[in-house]
């Protein structure tokens, strides 16, 4: 199993839920697919989806919800 | 000769020097937010220091040339490739017709500047090749650039040197915990004597919300306000004023709580008290901070504000006589 660290494409606010009242996109453990939304970061009054580039097990998130992000941050580990 | 921009970034607009003359009629400089890594990435690429070339905040945008062409990128450290290869940032380099311009992850600054010889070639509105997506005006109709854009370039005005650099020593990617020197200003004794003092002494972050209007901070202690009857025309709450102009680089602080330093795209008044104005040398600073960094801000007087202009001014001379 090839363990991947994915990392935070841009800076901001990490979110793990489309908003305060819903569940989270993904939990660890999750299959996910190429194209699936796994957070948002939130930067200049936007919120960018963080999109999967490729599909497998989300082993584990880096980051816990609404911490702050830095470009390059790790996110989260997918099993490949 | 044209930019096909494949992937836009996060928010990548054409700036040149901005829009001056207008601001009394609502309509901002806009232009870099980093003046200085603008006319040095113009300098690489023998543009003159007013030339457009591309802002782009926090994200690189992905563009195929459809002529060769030579480019440089500055200010923020987001490196360049070329069909996949790295590239210096701080020095001119050679793209080939059909090859694509891409980026890796930002590691330093905010904001790189992407600068190909002979200018973007979008019109001039109101003097100025500049975007300021809030009007609508300039840039490319208006806004920030999307996938599918074609950007036109001007006739190079000097032949370009690939390999030209900035010396290390002259290069300013933006960095953490900067120092804002800031003029006390005209609502300064509106605050307590404590409060004045905990506004210099606090370390404040940049809020993800900062953009090209202002830059919010937060995390310090809020602004305690001497007692007043709010004067006729201001609104009821004591960071309220009756409606004054705003100078570029000037600190609101609305409720008391946030500080936001306007900046290129600035509004140009409105009904917040001003606790001063961040001097104009270190407006760049500001503009290749990241959300999360630190910043203080540090009192001056007027004769050290002009004496950082003038030292920015040389430093400036210096970085283009080196290239």
């Amino acid at each position: 199993m090839a363990l991947k660290t994915i990392q935070a494409p841009i800076p901001g606010t990490f979110y793990r839920k489309p908003s305060p009242d819903q569940p989270v996109f993904k939990e660890p453990g999750d299959i996910i697919a190429a194209g699936d939304t796994v957070g948002l970061i939130e930067v200049m009054k936007s919120f960018m989806p963080v999109v999967a580039e490729e599909g497998g097990k989300l082993a584990a998130f880096h980051i816990e919800n609404e911490d702050p992000v830095m470009a390059g941050d790790p996110l989260y580990d997918l099993e490949a | 000769m044209a930019l096909e921009i494949l992937k836009p970034g996060l928010s990548t607009t054409v700036q040149d020097l901005g829009r001056p003359g207008y601001y009394h009629l609502g309509i901002p400089l806009s232009g870099a937010m980093d003046r200085e890594a603008l006319i040095a990435a113009n300098a690489l690429v023998a543009n003159d220091d007013g030339d457009a070339a591309l802002e782009a905040v926090f994200m690189g945008p992905e563009i195929r040339f459809t002529a060769d062409a030579v480019v440089a990128v500055t200010g923020a450290e987001l490196p360049p490739k070329v069909d996949g290869v790295e590239q210096p940032t701080w020095q001119a380099f050679l793209i080939k017709a059909g090859q694509v311009l891409s980026f890796g992850f930002l590691k330093a600054g905010a904001r790189a500047y992407i600068a190909v010889a002979g200018g973007i070639d979008v019109p001039m509105v109101l003097g100025s090749r500049s975007t300021y997506p809030l009007g609508a005006l300039g840039g490319h109709e208006g806004r920030a650039l999307k996938a599918g854009d074609v950007l036109p370039l001007g006739p190079a005005r000097r032949k370009p040197k690939p390999g030209a650099l900035v010396p290390p020593g002259l290069r300013r990617p933006g960095g953490r915990d900067v120092e804002l020197r800031m003029l006390p200003g005209l609502y300064w004794h509106r605050i307590t004597e404590a409060a004045g003092r905990h506004f210099f002494d606090d370390v404040w972050k940049v809020a993800p919300e900062a953009d090209r209007i202002g830059y919010r901070f937060r995390g310090g202690r809020p602004l305690d306000f001497l007692p007043r009857e709010q004067p006729f025309g201001a609104g009821s709450d004591p960071s309220n004023i009756v409606d004054s102009c705003y100078p570029y680089g000037s600190v609101q602080v609305p409720g008391g709580t946030e500080p936001i330093v306007l900046h290129r795209d600035a509004v140009s008044g409105g009904g917040y008290f001003m606790i001063g104005t961040v001097v104009s040398a270190d407006l760049d600073l500001i503009g290749q901070l990241q959300p999360h960094q630190q910043a203080r801000f540090r009192a001056v007087e007027m004769a050290e504000a002009l004496a950082a202009r003038r030292e920015r001014a040389a430093a400036l001379a210096k970085l283009k006589a080196a290239v």
